[in-house]
């Protein structure tokens, strides 16, 4: 039986392709995946995001709790709402996942992590808490879901249909977010563009859909959430990074503080790894669609494509595949496509950021 | 779905059209699009080439996945359908006027042999449950 969020009802409704996505009965596409990509980049979509689990970790040493699991500073978090992407790593510096973590109070932190890892990490930090501080609570909220409306017109679109939501939202920077009454509203998200990431009552969704619907603002599926991300060069847990890489060959060194005295788990082992990959991105000057597993030959060695497809805003195929280190933006590589090898360039990314292509050799 | 009554389909989902002068018009079916989703790439066969009943000789890419398009009877590839490489679009929008190739067939009666539009309606319900 597969698990549904509390806009399940609303996706078939909708004329969604439902799928399953590990576990979850989650709407793939409403007809057209490349619209509903296109629709994000130019004006706003909205995407049910309640398969992701909400944890609230609560007590006093909250903090000091998350200054020893996760790889990045939570010191970095100063005011409230501020927010702060990081890894969990194991102790070999190994991704357990990626999350965001929410500063409300110094007594209480919220955390969004990945839906396939959601029972994982909700065993890890357990285990943690109870090693470390046990007395924090870590509450799972299922009893929220979660909508995310992006695109260069979102925000607008959110204003028009939360009364009172501008005046709390409006003057948030990228990364902030404020409660609003029971609604938890965020300016996050995984597409490369402006707009909100909304956590609610599960019996509010419903409702807060149909208003953004009538607005307007089409439903946005998994697919092109995948391109999206994709384009704006965001990892994939599970296909761009998982247990068995580290976030130093998976382009997260920038989330993961080494420089500082501060102790966390994986650190030691991180520390004593001398990185021979890296990811990269890659955009196909042959015809074809790059696809994850595909195997790239460099120069300097072999790789593999982490995460590939066909960018809808860029219209011809990308990539992020993990390369050795010394392949660099601007190279030439070879990528095998069933029986044929096809050329592609190394570039920087993001691929496209705000409607616009941004990646440079 | 969309099934019309006088072309002929294989088990992996194209469809197969008996022109005046003896050829198959070769494409895939609305099922098989609608499982894809939005196409973005088309490669067909070569014009010249000769092909296998079942030999894999063309691929279909989406943004969800690659897919191959197998040669419902054995021929010579006569005409592609050049339109698909800018356009794989039509094979969404149209399904059986998005035609993909051409082939003379060696063998006339293997055509006849393909699935109807009952049968292959069988099909797809079968892997639909």
């Amino acid at each position: 039986m597969l698990k549904q969020t509390p806009l399940n009802q609303a996706h078939r409704d909708m004329g969604a392709r439902m799928v399953d996505f590990g576990g979850w009965d989650m709407p793939l596409h409403y007809g057209s995946q490349i619209e509903e990509h296109h629709a994000v980049r130019r004006a706003a979509g909205m995407f049910d995001v309640s398969h992701m689990l909400i944890i609230d970790l609560k007590g006093e040493g909250a903090r000091t709790f998350l200054r020893q699991v996760m790889a990045n500073n939570v010191d970095k978090l100063q005011a409230a709402g501020k927010a702060l992407y990081s890894c969990m790593l194991d102790a070999g510096g190994g991704v357990l996942d990626d999350l965001i973590i929410y500063f409300l109070r110094e007594d209480w932190f919220r955390l969004v992590v990945n839906a396939a890892t959601s029972d994982k990490d909700l065993a890890w930090l357990s285990a943690q808490r109870d090693r470390l501080a046990p007395s924090l609570e870590l509450a799972a909220r299922r009893d929220l879901a979660m909508v995310a409306v992006q695109g260069p017109d979102a925000r607008e679109k959110v204003w028009g249909v939360v009364p009172g939501s501008r005046e709390a939202t409006g003057g948030l920077k990228p990364f902030q977010a404020a409660a609003f009454g029971d609604y938890f509203i965020a300016r996050t998200g995984y597409t490369g563009e402006d707009g909100f990431e909304i956590m609610l009552p599960a019996s509010s969704a419903p409702a807060l859909w149909a208003a953004l619907h009538r607005a307007g603002v089409p439903p946005i599926g998994l697919g092109a959430r995948d391109t999206l991300r994709l384009e704006a060069g965001m990892n994939l847990y599970g296909q761009d990074m998982d247990e068995a890489t580290n976030p130093l060959e998976s382009g997260l060194a920038w989330t993961v503080d080494l420089d500082s005295p501060r102790d966390f788990l994986g650190k030691a082992a991180l520390a004593a790894t001398k990185p021979t990959r890296q990811l990269v991105g890659l955009v196909l000057l042959d015809k074809g669609v790059l696809r994850s597993h595909q195997a790239v030959s460099t120069a300097l060695g072999q790789g593999e494509i982490t995460s590939g497809g066909f960018a809808p805003t860029l219209g011809l195929s990308v990539a992020l595949a993990r390369l050795p280190i010394g392949v660099s933006p601007g190279d030439r590589v070879a990528v095998q496509v069933r029986d044929k090898s096809l050329s592609a360039k190394v570039v920087r990314y993001p691929f496209v950021r705000n409607g616009a292509a941004t990646y440079q050799e | 779905m969309s099934m019309p009554g006088h072309l002929k389909y294989t088990k992996t989902h194209e469809w197969a059209k008996r022109e005046d002068d003896g050829t198959i018009t070769v494409g895939i079916t609305d099922h098989a699009q609608s499982l894809l989703g939005d196409m973005v790439f088309v490669e067909n066969p070569a014009v010249g080439r000769t092909l296998a009943t079942g030999e894999e000789c063309a691929v279909v890419e989406s943004v969800k996945a690659a897919s191959d398009v197998y040669a419902p009877v054995a021929g010579e590839v006569v005409a592609v359908n050049a339109e698909l490489e800018a356009s794989p679009e039509r094979l969404n929008q149209d399904a059986y006027g998005a035609w993909m190739f051409r082939l003379k067939p060696s063998d006339p009666t293997e055509f006849d042999a393909l699935l109807d539009a009952a049968q292959y309606q069988v099909l797809v319900d079968s892997e639909s449950h």
